[in-house]
């Protein structure tokens, strides 16, 4: 794990660094520019789709699936990140303690 | 010129007080962070170690989660710095407002994340010879610094108490954590279109490729996208 800890920060510290040096253009271009801007967005919404969905290699519905259709609902109304965050968990671990999701 | 000195110290209170409000924001989220990284597996100082010198919430949400899923530690890490990618664009564009140098420029770098360089920028670049800029930057970036990393240690130690993880949710709340932190990002109809192809690319591989590796697949729809519409602009 701790290969994966300090390799993982010294790629990200790199990353920050070599925008302050690299010539501006290169990052300027539209193409760049639209990926960098892309990037979060697929890979935190792939992030989501196996968190919700998956239990190691099957893909299953359980509770999990309810506690991120009340947090939508909860981001729909702008609430605070850490109330979405909050209402998810109380949605799953009530509908597993009165038994009815696992 | 009292004037203008009485004006940058009102500017200079506010810029401040701002830098501190996101700086407490942003610690609910260090809170999260601190709580899913002992869940997963990792220890309080490896925890802390991501908060320390990752320094980048979706980063070290994503080195977390695709550990958490059975990812390898390659993997992880992969997509630890494809999410890390857009510091690099921050950076560039913070570097001529700071004119840092030597030692305060690696730390100038290592503040470089969403919070501090909007604050950055979303000051007038010539306001006071550009020392407002200067000051949004160096407040947020280390307010948000010094609250997260607090944060993240208060989540550690407050979750190693607790039991079954699945029996209070955390699960659930991962997931709903990455919704929260994708969600303001999707703002056109392109942006949905690359949530949901990652979504599905992702579901669509689990079963078949080992953990971590439909994630990383996943980035292929942002440079797919991201090539085909910036050629179609131009």
């Amino acid at each position: 794990m701790w290969f994966a800890v300090l390799a993982g920060a010294a790629g990200c510290y790199a990353l920050k660094f070599v925008g302050s040096v690299i010539p501006a253009h290169i990052l300027e271009q539209p193409t760049v520019k639209k990926i960098v801007l892309l990037l979060p967005i697929s890979l935190l919404s792939a992030l989501v789709a196996v968190q919700t969905f998956a239990t190691s290699q099957s893909l299953v519905v359980d509770a999990r699936v309810p506690a991120l259709a009340a947090a939508t609902v909860a981001l729909r109304f702008k609430t605070p990140f850490i109330l979405v965050v909050l209402i998810a968990a109380a949605t799953a671990a009530a509908l597993r303690y009165f038994g009815l999701a696992v | 010129m009292n004037a203008v000195l009485t004006d940058w110290n009102i500017a200079r209170r506010q810029i401040v007080g701002n830098a501190v409000s996101i700086g407490f924001a942003v610690a609910m989220y260090g809170v999260s962070f601190g709580a899913l990284g002992t869940t997963t597996g990792l220890t309080i100082p490896q925890t802390m170690a991501l908060s320390l010198l990752m320094f980048t919430g979706a980063s070290q949400f994503t080195i977390v989660s695709t550990l958490a899923s059975g990812g390898t530690a390659l993997t992880a890490v992969i997509a630890s710095w494809l999410m890390g990618t857009r510091n690099a664009a921050y950076s560039m564009r913070m570097t001529p407002i700071l004119k840092a140098s030597g030692a305060g420029r690696l730390v100038a770098v290592q503040l470089t994340i969403d919070e501090s360089t909007a604050m950055g920028l979303a000051q007038d670049e010539t306001a006071f010879e550009g020392r407002a800029s200067r000051l949004a930057f160096w407040s947020t970036g280390l307010s948000v610094y010094l609250l997260w990393n607090l944060a993240t240690f208060i989540g550690a130690i407050s979750v190693s108490a607790i039991g079954d993880p699945k029996s209070f949710g955390l699960d659930a709340a991962i997931a709903a954590g990455l919704f929260a932190l994708v969600w303001p990002q999707i703002k056109s109809r392109t942006d949905l279109s690359v949530a949901f192809g990652g979504a599905l690319i992702a579901l669509a591989l689990t079963p078949i490729v080992p953990p971590g590796i439909p994630v990383l697949a996943a980035a292929l729809v942002s440079v797919i996208v991201g090539w085909a519409t910036s050629r179609r602009l131009s």
